[in-house]
């Protein structure tokens, strides 16, 4: 049989796979598929939970290989790394994949360095061709895609959450469960403290089906109630412009664009915001985009699929109520 | 201390980019080259650290062809002691991978206590040279990071990582590898004296051969270059705001399917 694809976990650190596994996942089962081979799992986490396992398990992962020990938290690349490596040396997988977040674009790079492989980050198409693998990703502020392709393997890729299908759940689906022994390393970054920031209620930016976004044509901090209303409404992520953020409106974390976070909701809903193409690097793979903004000019409306022109401070709360009123039906 | 900031030159954000007659690069003609924005932060904050401490060197180093020197020049501008060119021909089509290693050979020589990077390159956007390079040195790396301190005697770095939801505080031993996050600082602008003061600095010059490596085929290698699909024209919802807002949700609804 050939060589496995392997999915890197990413979890809540509660013991749960996040979501977008199901992306990664599904991803893989239908390359792997297509090539009499089985997409796998590989968690490295300091305690994984049996329904977490079943997660996997039903999102397509045949085997996972859990690797699960106290010295894996809180995460740490230097630990993480020669772990995993010395499994794949064992096992020869195929492919590598992992879902874009903070952690596993740092892990990933690092372990394809070790490996000797090639890492194609933040991708959003993989596609077999003649015994090949070609990933897409975007470059140059998302303005052009680039096809690239590996001369060996492990082929490696991070894949942008709310791209790929997700796998339909396989319910009673299970995967066997492998506990490898590998070689624990030492680590040399202690931590120190967590800041975590106070919990929104709303979904984190990055992994959000749906995206309410401001810009400068909010005005001012106090303003951010509006689209927060909104959000809550539709269970959407808050996240704003540069220029919003530079003022100090938002939190960095909250910057979508070039310099900022890039996001791919299946909606994205932009007030107050011109468009400038810095912004919309971190934006224009969103399925739909819907613009909001009162000069008709605005370069936005050339990437919009719907906008209205007008001022955000009175339509935005009668989107709310509209939703409001579709959603409660 | 020493410090060593790797550099990329990239083409400036408003630039437009051209496919090339290769259809694997971009036409360089007409493009604006600036320093990676993220890199800018990495330099800034080299030498902050340098004036804190009151006393160390900032070395800029960074890989790619000729022009990639007024890049250096102008880290050297804003007040790097000195830079390092790595030029040659068998990096035309380095990966991240290769990159990281000629980076990690120059580390090595050079032996700093901080290498310092940019998040990531805003012509590729991997995002993965940092770690690559830390993993070569087998050292420790803090990537996206929004905060540092050097301790005094310069053996730790305590950085703040950002995370998903927020910020993790860690301490590190050096030598270790930190990668720039925005956020960190306002990078300066570089003074007349920067600039004048920069034209009699050192650029030195490295080819592959210097550091032991030969050119190589890429692990990952670019097919070709696209450009991006068509998006179907939009349409703008006329009407009063309460009208056109109850016909963007109905069509978000029943033409989109977006909620
Ligand atoms: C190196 C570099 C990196 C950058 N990175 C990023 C990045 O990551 N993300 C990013 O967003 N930007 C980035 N920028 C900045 C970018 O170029 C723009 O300056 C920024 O996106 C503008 O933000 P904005 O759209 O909120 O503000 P503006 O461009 O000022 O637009 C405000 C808009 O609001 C509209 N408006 C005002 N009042 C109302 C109202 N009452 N109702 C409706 N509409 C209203 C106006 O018509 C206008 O179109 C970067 C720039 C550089 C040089
Ligand atoms: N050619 C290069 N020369 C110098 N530094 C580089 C080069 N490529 C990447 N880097 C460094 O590595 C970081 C990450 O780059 P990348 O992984 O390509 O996104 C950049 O911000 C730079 O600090």
């Amino acid at each position: 049989m050939a060589g496995a694809y392997w999915c890197m976990v990413e979890d809540d650190r509660q013991g749960a796979p996040k979501k977008v596994m199901a992306e990664v996942l599904g991803e893989a089962s239908r390359l792997a598929g297509a090539a009499g081979a089985q997409a796998e799992a590989v968690w490295v986490t300091d305690k994984a939970t049996p329904e977490g396992l079943k997660q996997l398990g039903e999102w397509g992962a045949k085997r996972i290989w859990l690797l699960e020990n106290a010295a894996f938290a809180p995460y740490r690349a230097e630990v993480w790394t020669p772990a995993v490596a010395e499994l794949a040396g064992k096992e020869s997988p195929q492919a590598i994949f992992g879902p874009v977040t903070t952690r596993q674009r740092e892990f990933m790079a690092r372990l394809a360095a070790r490996l000797g492989a090639g890492l194609s980050a933040d991708s959003t198409g993989l596609a077999a061709e003649g015994g090949k693998l070609v990933a897409t990703r975007p470059v140059y502020a998302g303005k052009l895609l680039s096809k690239m392709t590996w001369s060996k393997t492990p082929w490696m890729a991070t894949l942008r959450p709310n791209v790929f299908r997700p796998a339909d759940p396989q319910a009673g689906a299970s995967a066997a469960v492998e506990k490898p022994s590998v070689t624990i390393p030492g680590e040399s970054m202690k931590l120190v403290e967590r800041k975590q920031e106070a919990a929104t209620g709303l979904p984190e930016l990055t992994e959000a089906e749906i995206v309410v976004s401001g810009g400068r044509g909010l005005k001012g901090p106090e303003n951010f109630v509006i689209l927060e209303e909104l959000a809550k409404v539709i269970g959407a992520a808050v996240g704003a412009s540069r220029a919003a953020v530079d003022a100090g409106w938002r939190p960095h974390r909250f910057q979508i664009g070039q310099t900022g976070r890039t996001i791919s909701p299946k909606l994205y809903l932009g007030f107050g915001i011109s468009g400038a193409i810095q912004h919309l690097a971190g934006m224009r793979t969103s399925k739909v985009i819907c613009a909001i903004n009162k000069d008709p000019e605005a370069p936005i409306f050339k990437i919009a699929d719907y906008g209205i022109v007008g001022d955000l401070f009175e339509v935005a709360p009668l989107l709310t109520q509209e939703f409001k009123g579709l959603l409660e039906k | 201390m020493k410090i060593l900031v790797m550099i990329k030159q990239v083409p400036d954000t408003a630039t437009q980019v051209k496919i090339g007659g290769d259809g694997r690069t971009i036409d360089t003609t007409g493009i604006t080259w600036i320093v990676s924005p993220y890199d800018e932060f990495a330099v800034e904050e080299a030498l902050r650290i340098k004036e804190k401490r009151g006393q160390g060197e900032v070395v800029a180093v960074s890989l790619g062809p000729e022009r990639g020197k007024e890049a250096l020049r102008s880290c050297l501008a804003m007040g790097a002691d000195r830079a390092i060119h790595f030029k040659d021909a068998a990096w035309d089509a380095a990966d991240t991978l290769m990159t990281a290693r000629a980076l990690a050979a120059v580390i090595k020589q050079e032996a700093p206590g901080l290498a310092l990077f940019g998040r990531q390159a805003i012509d590729d956007d991997m995002g993965a040279v940092a770690a690559q390079v830390a993993e070569l040195l087998g050292w420790p790396c803090a990537s996206w990071i929004m905060e540092e301190a050097v301790d005094g005697d310069g053996k730790t770095i305590r950085v703040g990582r950002q995370v998903e939801g927020g910020l993790e505080i860690f301490d590190l031993p050096l030598p270790a590898v930190a990668s720039a996050q925005k956020g960190l600082n306002e990078p300066r602008y570089p003074t007349l004296k920067g600039i004048m003061g920069a034209k009699k600095k050192e650029i030195k010059e490295v080819k592959a051969s210097d550091i032991g490596m030969a050119a190589e085929p890429p692990v990952l290698s670019v097919v070709k270059l696209e450009s991006l699909p068509p998006r179907p024209p939009g349409r703008i919802i006329q009407g009063e705001p309460a009208e056109a807002a109850k016909e963007l949700v109905r069509a978000l609804r029943e033409d989109a399917k977006a909620i």
